[in-house]
């Protein structure tokens, strides 16, 4: 019996459902109604389909977690560009958070940040994030 | 349409139809270059993608990570999918049968792009033979090779993209080998050679060069080709974090000169002009072994032993740089 997408309220109810159970033949629907033109709607505006990995998590995979300084931050949008799945969220040019829903911890955020002392930082997982941020190192100074 | 992006922040505008929580490797080149060429247009995409990493860990049943019409076909056949959407896509065009959402798109002059992602496995070995004749046809698409020189889907077998000394699983390094016998074999010439009108090498690390070139071949018509460097955290066997840097020493090194080939041709299809740019001259060229030791799948190659093997490397990358910027000083 295939089931309808809009009727799915929890992604649990088709975790463990057969290829045949969920939408007849293979194909798999990322949202839950047309969306005419996808490049102009932002994230939080899209109608996700519980089929969609956005509605997922993968944040279980980490064991250190990027947290965010926005006081050091220049905006430089490197950390946006080279995050491998889709966790930095920038809205009008500005870096707003990470979505730790979808990191999985690889650290790459952390490599490119250009500022001194860097904006984004690993922390271990189970750290709160205002205790991380009253750690925060301060300014390296550079050897002439 | 050409979207405008001159900075970095200017690209930040873009919103992701690829989306998170797929399956990838922490620290995988293949999301970031993805990203990179969904984001470099706003015109409606459609995908193609070979089985490999990028397939079987975005659509895992029952979740899908793209958010444009996207096909999974067989391990040979990327191209051939991308062609025969580009060659339906067209006849519907000129017999006006297009759905009335994508008629709105077009005649505001925001065509579908086409494209087709596969690894090396997918493009240099088994899908070879569908890409050549795709190419050769001169069907209208773009076929992205997200080259991390090794099968690293089904365990790190070598591919015919895997580098001499790399110790892969069908090619170990021991105490008699010193891994993967082969060099690599030379995909862009291959693919410029079938007269396509844009071939080009990129890597993510250089994410302007890569949007640059991407929107170049949307805008030429017919077959364009790119090979896109993606650092493998787990088959390369460096630290997820490092996916960039090594990138970056691969191409301040030379190993992945980014350049690219384009190639003029008249209505017979004769080509009349062949014309090869290098887009990115690092300032300071490094040696060869910097980028080898940020691989652990060449830790073998610094025993006294195998030395050889990294002069053969500087030896190698050397003369292909050399050879590159003779051909871009002649012109052909």
């Amino acid at each position: 019996m295939a089931r309808d997408l809009k009727e799915i309220k929890d992604i649990n109810e088709i975790k463990d459902l057969g290829w045949d159970e969920l939408i007849p033949g293979a194909a798999l629907f990322s949202f839950t109604e047309p969306v005419e033109d996808v490049a102009e709607v932002p994230m939080e505006e899209r109608p996700y389909a519980p089929t969609n990995s956005h509605e997922w998590q993968v944040g279980d995979w980490r064991v250190e977690k990027p947290v965010y300084n926005r006081d050091l931050c220049i905006d430089c949008q490197f950390c946006w560009v080279f995050c491998p799945d889709m966790s930095i969220l920038s809205r009008d040019k500005k870096m707003i958070g990470v979505i730790y829903e979808h990191c999985k911890g690889c650290g790459i955020c952390v490599e490119v940040c250009p500022t001194n002392p860097k904006s984004l930082l690993m922390f271990p997982e189970h750290m709160d994030n205002d205790e991380a941020l009253s750690m925060w190192p301060k300014k390296e100074e550079k050897d002439k | 349409m050409v979207k405008k992006i001159k900075n970095l922040k200017e690209f930040s505008l873009s919103n992701d139809r690829f989306e998170g929580a797929n399956l990838m490797c922490p620290g995988c080149s293949h999301n970031i270059i993805v990203r990179e060429v969904l984001n470099a247009t706003d015109d409606p995409v459609i995908v193609a993608t070979a089985t490999g990493c990028l397939e079987v860990c975005t659509a895992v049943y029952p979740k899908t990570s793209w958010d444009v019409s996207w096909i999974h076909i067989g391990f040979e056949n990327a191209a051939v999918a991308a062609a025969t959407v580009s060659a339906a896509y067209e006849v519907m065009k000129k017999k006006g049968k297009l759905p009335p959402a994508t008629q709105k798109m077009v005649d505001e002059g925001r065509e579908p792009k086409i494209v087709a992602f596969a690894g090396d496995g997918g493009t240099y070995d088994i899908g070879f033979q569908s890409l050549s004749g795709a190419f050769e046809r001169g069907h209208n698409f773009m076929y992205v090779c997200l080259d991390n020189e090794v099968y690293a889907n089904t365990g790190g077998q070598r591919s015919s993209s895997t580098p001499i000394g790399a110790s892969t699983t069908t090619s170990p390094a021991g105490s008699v080998s010193y891994g993967e016998k082969m060099m690599k074999k030379s995909m862009v010439e291959i693919m410029a050679d079938h007269g396509a009108p844009y071939v080009a090498q990129v890597s993510p690390s250089k994410w302007k060069d890569l949007v640059k070139k991407v929107q170049k071949g949307f805008e030429v018509y017919g077959p364009v080709y790119i090979n896109a460097q993606s650092a493998c955290t787990t088959e390369w066997k460096h630290a997820p974090e490092d996916t960039i840097e090594v990138s970056d020493l691969g191409v301040d090194s030379c190993v992945w000169p980014l350049y690219e080939i384009i190639n003029e041709r008249d209505e017979h299809g004769i080509i009349y002009s062949t014309k090869l740019n290098i887009t990115y001259r690092p300032k300071t060229k490094i040696p060869v072994e910097e980028y080898l030791a940020a691989q652990p799948r060449f830790r073998h190659l610094f025993k006294p032993e195998n030395r050889h093997i990294i002069d053969l490397w500087q030896k190698a990358v050397d003369a292909r740089w050399e050879y590159l910027q003779k051909r871009e000083e002649a012109g052909v």
